[in-house]
């Protein structure tokens, strides 16, 4: 493979506005928010920035094109910003675009900044939104619970599993969620729910009901990454450096060939096969410490531990209902609540979670707090099981 | 010798119960009490006169080729569009659009019958026509028409070869006599008194003209052996049969019981539903009336038996489901205004050139087949789909129409807007290759499951009312 992206760039700072329905805050509010905490933690000037790349994916209308909303709103010193989009996935677009900088020489701070206002759509859930003008022509009129729960269908007659054993294990996935959130002051939902409300919810998009369902929250979350040597020179400690950053985008495969069982992410499987090699993981099973998925449904999470190899194909399910990935199971996922309960503000989520690896990693994360985590690593989903791309990145210890 | 060479027909699955209407209505229609019998047909909410007549030329051309029809007539009093060529849009559905004379026959209930004057015409010199009907007509709430009307279509192909009921002659009186008219300004039929249109209009109008037929067909009445005539009022049709000396046995049933009057395409209706059994040598008697008579004698020939199966209107007419819920009546026909949510307002505005490059794909379900590896895809796209071949512009036109399909992962979503809550929608794969998401329609819960056969249905995907009501029409897969 290419040289890669192991150990050359340092998170030198981050932020993470509190994310809910923020009714109190715009856009602009909540990347001040988020861009406050990051800078001050990195110990920098905005004037040191060489950079930034900001993303956001929904509804434009809330933040509008270009880079410009970034450089207007944290009042940048007319350095290079570049909005991106891509799905879901946004938020480690931009991270991985700041870290490319850095890692290139053409930059010694750049900053990643990711936000999304949802809460002045009107309603609740994301809002609709097409391909463009020809997908509108004959693609299904479907919605994200709906394109995820077909997930379930196929992954329940792919490997044989009931419908009640996969309806208790992706309730188990949520339930682990909600434990998860309420010790975290800055997620979106901070309760504890029982098992017999999860799976006594109204359904959204069988079998996907209510609890299924991540949280639609606003949010702004931010990074400030350097090398390694200007992080230790600037007298930094336990300096958590980027072991992988991979990306892998449907060619449209899985939705136009009938090779596909739809009952996996084929771009979450390359992905994280690629990102272990680039980081140096053999075994990640015993390797990685902790997990932030993309768990925009309930099933995504279950599905999506077998895609980064950690369960077999079709024993996730198994593995969920033995508590492997609880707070004190053997590898930890969704510490933070995850996007069921930390909250999914498209464009900020995988800086999200790379803020809670941050916080992990430097022993600051509270009653959650996991006992020294090595190697952590993100995950993002964006667009739907059929049309999508996937991303990871694996941040750890810098030795 | 010209005449029908093949027939088809559509009922919409859906069969409204009369009685639940009555029970709705009767605090305010209580003379309604006397048609709270039966049921009628009911289009389901994607599906109107194009569509129909689509499933009913489809049935039609079971044993036919569309490519071979050069003339398609479509009748209706309720085209979906006024301007915009709504035979058009069948003929691109069927994916015939070279050589096509393409023609929208309205403005009376026997535009059906007044297309197929005009296809046996057109086919005379041996190229097949195709003549369709469909009506979708709206009543006002607690009408004897709400009552009395169903939707349906049906579709007949014109030809000289392999004619299985020839054409013996026909005979066409037009005169405005205003039985009943709406408006363009209005949904909705505005009538005079019965005892009128019968006395004045019926009997006057059509005894002379059924004699004149006879006559010119050299037949006498006795001859007939099945008189179809469409009315609202049932005795009527019995009633000019005895003036004109046919007899009681050959009046045929107005299918008012199970369907009810189908408008423009009733007598085409009915008339396929005479063929379905009709022996050889049976002489049928086709009149429709609407601002003066159309009528048509044909005899059926000895092909009639060797026409290769098809649903046919007792086809259509088996795959039936009751539905009760009156407002889901109204709720369908827009004629109740429901909080759709703020779904509902997504613009669904038409990128009409987007539509016009694409339309053998989108009309047709034309997909692609790479001429290199074989896989079948739909869209058709430049680059191939196989992940082990990805040749560059190597696919040539694939239909996919006709093929059945498998659900391989499906929904019923609440989230997104529909009209009938919730939304089946899935993965679905073709045997031959090639799958896309697809909306699910006419379906129940039981009915979809992976694994589950489906059909592809010709229907309205959505109407754009920001723009004066602009359908957009696609296939959908609906259960086998």
């Amino acid at each position: 493979m290419a040289r890669g992206i192991k150990d050359k760039v340092a998170i030198l700072g981050m932020g993470c506005s509190k994310f809910g329905e923020r009714w109190d805050s715009g856009a602009e509010e909540l990347m001040v928010e988020a861009y406050k905490e990051c800078i001050a933690d990195s110990g920098i000037d905005a004037k040191q920035l060489n950079a930034a790349w900001f993303s956001t994916a929904i509804d434009e209308v809330h933040v509008g094109k270009s880079g410009i909303p970034l450089s207007m709103t944290l009042r940048l010193p007319n350095i290079p910003v570049t909005h991106v989009e891509n799905m879901c996935a946004s938020g480690t677009e931009a991270f991985r675009g700041a870290c490319y900088a850095v890692a290139s020489g053409a930059a010694d701070f750049a900053l990643a900044l990711g936000v999304e206002k949802l809460k002045d759509t009107g309603y609740g859930g994301l809002p609709g939104g097409r391909g463009g003008p020809l997908q509108a022509l004959w693609n299904a009129n479907g919605t994200a619970p709906g394109n995820f729960a077909q997930l379930a269908s196929a992954y329940m007659a792919a490997h044989n599993v009931s419908y009640d054993d996969l309806k208790k294990a992706i309730g188990h996935v949520s339930w682990k969620s909600h434990q998860n959130g309420a010790k975290n002051p800055k997620a979106h939902l901070q309760k504890a729910v029982e098992m017999d409300t999860i799976l006594n919810a109204p359904m959204i998009a069988s079998p996907l009901g209510l609890f299924d369902c991540c949280g639609v929250s606003d949010g702004a979350a931010a990074a400030i990454v350097t090398t390694p040597e200007i992080a230790k020179s600037l007298g930094k400690h336990n300096i958590v450096s980027v072991k992988a950053l991979q990306l892998s985008v449907s060619n449209g495969s899985e939705s136009g060939h009938n090779s596909w069982d739809g009952s996996y992410f084929h771009t979450t499987r390359i992905a994280s096969k690629k990102a272990y090699e680039e980081a140096g993981i053999k075994d990640p099973r015993q390797e990685v410490s902790m997990f932030e998925v993309h768990d925009c449904f309930s099933v995504t999470e279950l599905v999506t531990m077998e895609d980064l190899h950690i369960s077999k194909p079709g024993q996730g399910w198994k593995d969920v209902l033995d508590g492997f990935y609880d707070a004190d199971g053997k590898i930890p996922c969704q510490i933070d609540g995850g996007l069921k309960c930390f909250g999914h503000p498209i464009g900020a989520s995988g800086l999200r979670m790379l803020y809670e690896m941050y916080l992990q990693f430097q022993g600051k994360a509270g009653p959650r707090q996991l006992k020294d985590p090595k190697i952590g690593m993100t995950h993002n989903l964006g667009g739907a099981p059929r049309e999508n791309v996937s991303s990871i990145a694996i941040v750890g210890r810098y030795e | 010798m010209v005449g029908i060479v093949a027939y088809g027909a559509y009922v919409p699955r859906l069969r409204l119960n009369r009685q639940a209407v009555y029970d709705a209505n009767k605090w305010f229609a209580a003379g309604l009490r006397g048609l709270a019998k039966g049921e009628r047909s009911m289009a389901n909410w994607d599906e109107d006169s194009i569509t129909m007549a689509v499933e009913a030329s489809r049935d039609c051309l079971t044993s036919h080729k569309p490519e071979d029809v050069r003339s398609l007539y479509f009748a209706s009093t309720t085209h979906p569009f006024k301007d915009r060529q709504n035979a058009g849009v069948i003929g691109t559905a069927l994916s015939i659009e070279q050589n096509l004379l393409a023609s929208d026959v309205g403005g009376s209930q026997k535009a059906g019958t007044s297309a197929l004057i005009a296809g046996l015409n057109a086919s005379r010199n041996g190229a097949p026509s195709l003549v369709a009907a469909a009506d979708k007509r709206l009543a006002r709430v607690a009408s004897a028409n709400e009552l009395n009307y169903g939707d349906g279509a049906a579709a007949l192909l014109c030809g000289t070869e392999n004619v299985i009921a020839k054409l013996v002659g026909h005979h066409s009186v037009s005169m405005d006599f205003v039985d009943h008219f709406r408006g363009d300004e209005t949904d909705f039929d505005y009538a005079w008194e019965e005892r009128w249109i019968r006395d004045e209009g019926y009997s006057k109008i059509v005894p002379p003209a059924v004699k004149a037929a006879l006559a010119a067909c050299k037949l006498k009445g006795g001859d007939v052996t099945h008189f179809i005539m469409p009315s609202l009022m049932p005795a009527v049709p019995k009633q000019m049969a005895k003036i004109c000396g046919i007899g009681e046995g050959a009046v045929r049933d107005l299918l008012g019981a199970n369907l009810g009057d189908t408008g423009a395409a009733h007598a085409l209706v009915m008339l396929v539903d005479a063929l379905e059994t009709a022996k050889a040598g049976d002489k049928i008697m086709v009149v429709a009336f609407g601002q003066g008579v159309d009528i048509l004698v044909f005899e059926v020939t000895p092909e009639n038996a060797r026409l290769p199966r098809r649903k046919g209107l007792s086809g259509w007419m088996a795959r039936r489901k009751e539905e009760k819920n009156y407002l889901k009546f109204l709720a369908f026909n827009e004629m109740l205004p429901l909080e759709k949510g703020m779904r509902a307002e997504f613009d669904k505005k038409t990128a009409l050139s987007v539509l016009w490059r694409k339309r053998d794909m989108i009309y047709g379900l034309v997909g692609g087949k790479c001429k290199v590896c074989g896989t079948v895809q739909f869209p058709r796209t430049p680059i191939c789909v196989n992940p082990n071949c990805h040749a560059v512009d190597s696919q040539e036109p694939y239909r996919m129409a006709g093929l059945e399909a498998n659900i391989m992962s499906f929904t019923a979503d609440s989230l997104t807007y529909s009209p009938d809550p919730p939304a089946y929608y899935g993965m679905i794969t073709f045997p031959e290759g090639g799958r896309f998401m697809s909306d699910f329609t006419d379906c129940d819960k039981e009915q979809v499951k992976v694994g589950a056969k489906l059909r592809m249905t010709f229907r309205i995907r959505d109407n754009d009312i920001m723009r004066g009501g602009f359908k957009r029409y696609f296939w959908k897969a609906a259960p086998v």
